[in-house]
């Protein structure tokens, strides 16, 4: 159970990272790079409608009939990012305004129909939670992450505060955007391969690893 | 006249859909590895785009706005978009099965595409249309419009795109970078072509 757990935080965060391993969910990675602060929000506000629409999506698993489950996953995070609009729109008026137009696009995120079709109308309500939670620290990390390197290249700033007057406008444009994402995926990529790697010249006949195999 | 043409420039190259405003991102780099893929799939996308804006603007100006039930808005637009890509598919297959045999795999992706979505959400949106397009006042002629030629702009880019991929999946290319990083580097350049007309303008 537990190792149950750890594999499914590994995969979120790591093993399959929404952003930089599957690429899901690009256009708002793409578009509210241009600050950390925008990541952070939106990495957030994906987390929340990807944990509830898991849950609710696992509970009722066995409700919905296989042939309209399309149909009523949209309906379910439609609602919920309803409710995140509703809330931010209230409780933060500022995030709000700088999320804008990709807060109602959460709806079609792939990333949370990927996450419910795959994971949670087969799994089990904790599971299904964690998978969400996981996933969304996965997004919400990637997004910040990019979002500090164009705006330290960008505006010479970090969460709005200015280091120095030294910027290069490319990497706060759109063109920069595709730019930084493309080199995120490449050294991803790169990094993980190393690692592997490694893991394989040290030991190779790896007896712990297939023993957890054998009990999940 | 001078108005209508604003639209069009603002639409297609200023404020383009994918490059600029980064909304349908997915079928952009997943659907244009070849000409032809990406021809049907960025016209399919523009006839969505339109219909789109020519339903669900009337029906939030003239139903949602005057009941007050405006934070109903997203479930309802993507309820009907997908009542019209469902609708199409439909028709297509009964009317023209050559049409649907090309056009029916990227059908049922285009519910989920931002681009579709996300121009519902604009339009209505007035203020923002307004200071966009820099016009006087909206109405459900320059929202169609608005639909019609951000659909075409986004066939543009797409038409672009897969052009240029044709050409690079021929070249030798690292590992790591091979498949979506090149495919994002690509589209680096056609995003800093058309940030040009934003200087030009």
């Amino acid at each position: 159970m537990k190792s149950d757990f750890k594999k499914i935080a590994f995969d979120g965060v790591i093993g399959s990272n929404p952003t930089l391993k599957l690429v899901l969910g690009t256009c708002p990675t793409l578009a509210l790079t241009t600050m950390a602060m925008n990541g952070i929000g939106m990495g957030l506000a994906v987390t929340f409608v990807l944990i509830c629409s898991n849950v609710l999506i696992s509970l009722l698993r066995k409700v919905i009939p296989n042939q309209v489950r399309i149909p009523a996953f949209v309906l379910i995070i439609a609602t919920f990012v309803t409710i995140v609009r509703l809330l931010l729109d209230k409780l933060l008026p500022d995030l709000y305004e700088s999320l804008g137009l990709y807060l109602p696009l959460i709806v079609v995120n792939c990333i949370i129909l990927a996450r419910a079709e795959s994971f949670a109308s087969k799994n089990g309500v904790i599971k299904s939670a964690a998978d969400g939670l996981f996933m969304g620290i996965g997004f919400t990390i990637a997004l910040t992450l990019m979002g500090a390197v164009r705006e330290i290249l960008g505006s010479g700033a970090i969460f709005g505060v200015k280091l120095w007057s030294f910027s290069i406008g490319f990497f706060a444009s759109s063109a920069g955007a595709f730019f930084t994402y493309a080199v995120f995926i490449a050294m991803f990529s790169f990094f993980s391969s190393l690692i592997s790697k490694k893991r394989k010249k040290t030991n190779l006949p790896l007896p712990e690893e297939n023993n957890d195999k054998g009990v999940n | 006249m001078a108005e209508f043409i604003m639209i069009i420039v603002s639409a297609v190259f200023i404020n383009n859909f994918v490059v600029v405003q980064f909304l349908g991102i997915c079928p952009f780099l997943g659907v244009s590895k070849d000409f032809k893929s990406a021809l049907g799939m960025g016209l399919a996308v523009t006839f969505v785009m339109t219909l789109t804006c020519l339903i669900t603007y009337p029906l939030y100006t003239f139903v949602l706005v005057p009941l007050g039930i405006e934070f109903m808005e997203i479930i309802i637009f993507i309820f009907i978009i997908a009542a019209i890509v469902q609708m199409i598919e439909m028709a297509l297959k009964k009317f023209s099965p050559t049409l649907y045999n090309a056009m029916g795999i990227y059908l049922p992706l285009i519910t989920t595409n931002c681009a579709v979505l996300g121009v519902a959400e604009l339009v209505i949106d007035q203020a923002q249309m307004m200071a966009l397009l820099g016009i006087a006042e909206m109405s459900m002629g320059v929202a169609v419009l608005y639909g019609l030629f951000a659909g075409l702009g986004f066939t543009l880019a797409i038409v672009l795109m897969s052009g240029m991929r044709e050409k690079i999946t021929r070249l030798p290319i690292n590992k790591h970078l091979k498949g979506f990083p090149i495919a994002m580097i690509t589209a680096c350049f056609i995003a800093m072509a058309f940030y040009v007309f934003a200087l030009v303008i």
